[in-house]
């Protein structure tokens, strides 16, 4: 169960605001990390805490296909985004690390700065501790929910390989 | 029921008879590619998934072009890690300095990708490429490592837009006022986890490098991809170019959309994006006059040689505006030479503009080009976000290289209709 701290964010974040291109000389996680929302929140890095959670709007990820973006937000100790919609590199890029992102339109409506939050990844239940309200994610289908489960899209190959030469 | 064209390149790489929108399938990949940004993050999972082998060296393309040559000690280094890499695989398409150029205009003049293929690529403008006829799309560094390893990428089947065009171009309007015309009536999730299919009689009136444009913003209209027919002007593009076998897809008569638009390319004007999405279109009538400070022509978006000689076309025996910078950033060493036997590079260079090695550079805000603070530049490039060409107070007006030039030589953002009235 995840527990953390809401930081909310509008429509289109996108990755160059997540993590801006002057950082990308760097593939370093924690690099990147210090730099993370820098563009549109520099308090950012200052004021979370490890588990907080990230909410967006629509279309949360847009724009460059830089997995450093995902990699930025993890490692500045956020525990899942909550976002109406993602971006389709963001989402295949977080599916593909193993980072938990959830699409969920009311919760991303509903749920605001600041709110106290409650995810079960397992059920994709959403709640608002500070409010009360609850919120259901849409369940990701059974082939993504096989590349999480192995931890990972190269540890699902590996394993798929694995199978094949047995 | 039928299916896109999309939809039947991606039925033939999963080697299924049929798919459907929804669908999650694994297909093969024709080229993966990565860039110097990209490719050292997939080469860390890769290595530390504990692979040792790629699944075809002929079928990986490493292009750094993103920080190059290298603007500083970090970016060095992730050009060694790539380089290192290459070398230890003995990949056949390699791109460094004195070769390289921006990885979407340089693969398809080094007739890499054609017609058919499917292609994935860790930079999200990938999706370039349907300009040829071919499943195209941006992925990330982890689908790229997994793409090097095993040959294969999983995918979503896409449902789609279709885009009729109709008519024919005016003078100075282009590819690029097509597509942020699209962008501005879809906006810049009207086509997310869809395919952008264009179809229609105007298709044919469009050259190459007013496709390759068009493809080429497809993502920003959250596409996964923006497909073109294949015609006879496809066709001799590929030819003396691509050498593998050419696969034609079409769309089944019956296929479903979920959405028509029709764009009447006769009625178009010159459109600019303005900051900070590239659905706030605007015509360049409604907004000229805003100085501006800098001016960039280039980028994988517009930087081929057609762009070049509107912008050239402009500039030649004028001047660049006292007070503005006016970058000029030949896409490929093929397009710089060109530049050179055509004179081009003479006019740019006369009329005032800084004419550059094939790079990415500006358009990312990495280097040749970063702007401070209340800067506004009007760029060919493909972004505009908050800080995407330097500070986060500057300002990034996205437009053809026609508007661009004219801009660059009224020292404001301006009409090139103007500069032919004066």
């Amino acid at each position: 169960m995840i527990k953390g701290t809401v930081f909310k964010y509008g429509d289109n974040v996108d990755t160059d605001v997540i993590i801006p291109a002057r950082y990308l000389n760097s593939p370093s996680p924690e690099e990147l990390a210090r730099h993370c929302m820098e563009d549109i929140d520099p308090e950012f890095v200052h004021k979370m805490h490890p588990g907080d959670i990230m909410v967006g709007g629509a279309n949360f990820g847009c724009g460059s296909s830089r997995e450093h973006a995902p990699i930025a937000i993890r490692a500045s100790g956020v525990s899942c985004v909550i976002a109406a919609s993602f971006a389709r590199i963001f989402y295949r890029n977080a599916i593909n690390i193993g980072f938990p992102i959830l699409e969920c339109p009311e919760a991303a409506e509903k749920i605001k700065s600041g709110d106290t939050v409650t995810v079960d990844l397992s059920t994709g239940v959403i709640s608002d501790e500070t409010t009360g309200e609850t919120f259901k994610a849409a369940a990701f289908p059974e082939f993504i929910q096989g590349i999480i489960e192995s931890g990972g899209l190269l540890k699902y190959i590996k394993a798929k390989q694995t199978g094949a030469k047995d | 029921m039928g299916m896109t064209m999309t939809q039947k390149i991606l039925a033939a790489h999963a080697g299924l008879p049929s798919v459907k929108a929804g669908d999650l399938i694994e297909a093969k990949l024709d080229i993966v590619l990565g860039n110097d940004v990209t490719t050292p993050v997939a080469i860390n999972v890769f290595d530390e998934a504990g692979f040792d082998t790629v699944f075809d060296r002929d079928k990986i393309v490493i292009v750094l072009d993103h920080y190059t040559p290298c603007k500083d000690i970090k970016s060095a280094e992730l050009c060694a890690t790539a380089r290192e890499f290459a070398h230890r695989f003995g990949i056949t398409h390699f791109y460094d300095v004195g070769t390289v150029g921006i990885e979407h205009a340089l693969l398809p003049e080094q007739g890499l990708v054609g017609p058919g293929d499917c292609v994935v690529g860790a930079d999200s403008h990938t999706c370039t490429y349907g300009a040829l006829g071919a499943f195209s799309t941006g992925i990330g560094s982890t689908d790229m490592a997994a793409g090097m390893a095993s040959g294969e990428n999983w995918f979503k089947v896409p449902s789609a837009i279709k885009v009729n065009l109709v008519g024919t171009l005016p003078k100075y309007v282009g590819g690029k006022d097509v597509i942020l015309r699209l962008i501005g009536l879809i906006g810049v999730d009207g086509a997310l986890y869809k395919s952008i299919e264009f179809a229609g009689p105007g298709v044919a009136s469009l050259s190459m490098d007013d496709r390759f444009t068009i493809s080429n913003m497809a993502i920003e209209a959250g596409g996964k991809n923006g497909i073109f027919p294949v015609d006879e002007k496809t066709l001799e593009y590929v030819k003396g170019r691509f050498d593998r076998p050419i696969k034609v897809y079409e769309a089944d008569g019956d296929a479903e959309y979920e959405r028509e638009v029709t764009i009447d390319l006769s009625t178009l004007k010159p459109t600019v994006s303005m900051p900070h999405l590239p659905s706030n279109t605007k015509t360049v009538d409604e907004v000229k006059g805003l100085h501006i400070d800098q001016v960039v022509i280039g980028s994988c978006t517009n930087g081929r040689i057609s762009d070049l000689r509107m912008a050239a076309g402009i500039l030649k025996g004028r001047k660049v505006a006292p007070g503005v910078r006016c970058i000029v950033i030949p896409a490929t060493q093929e397009v710089y030479l060109q530049c050179l036997t055509e004179g081009l590079a003479e006019i740019f260079i006369k009329s005032g503009c800084a004419l550059s090695t094939p790079t990415c550079g500006p358009c990312l805000g990495g280097h040749m080009g970063v702007m401070s603070a209340g800067e506004r530049a009007v760029t060919t490039t493909n972004r505009n976000f908050v800080g995407r060409m330097g500070h986060t107070k500057s300002e990034v007006i996205l437009a053809s290289p026609a508007v661009a030039a004219a801009s660059a030589v009224a020292g404001c953002v301006a009409s090139p209709y103007e500069l032919e009235e004066a």
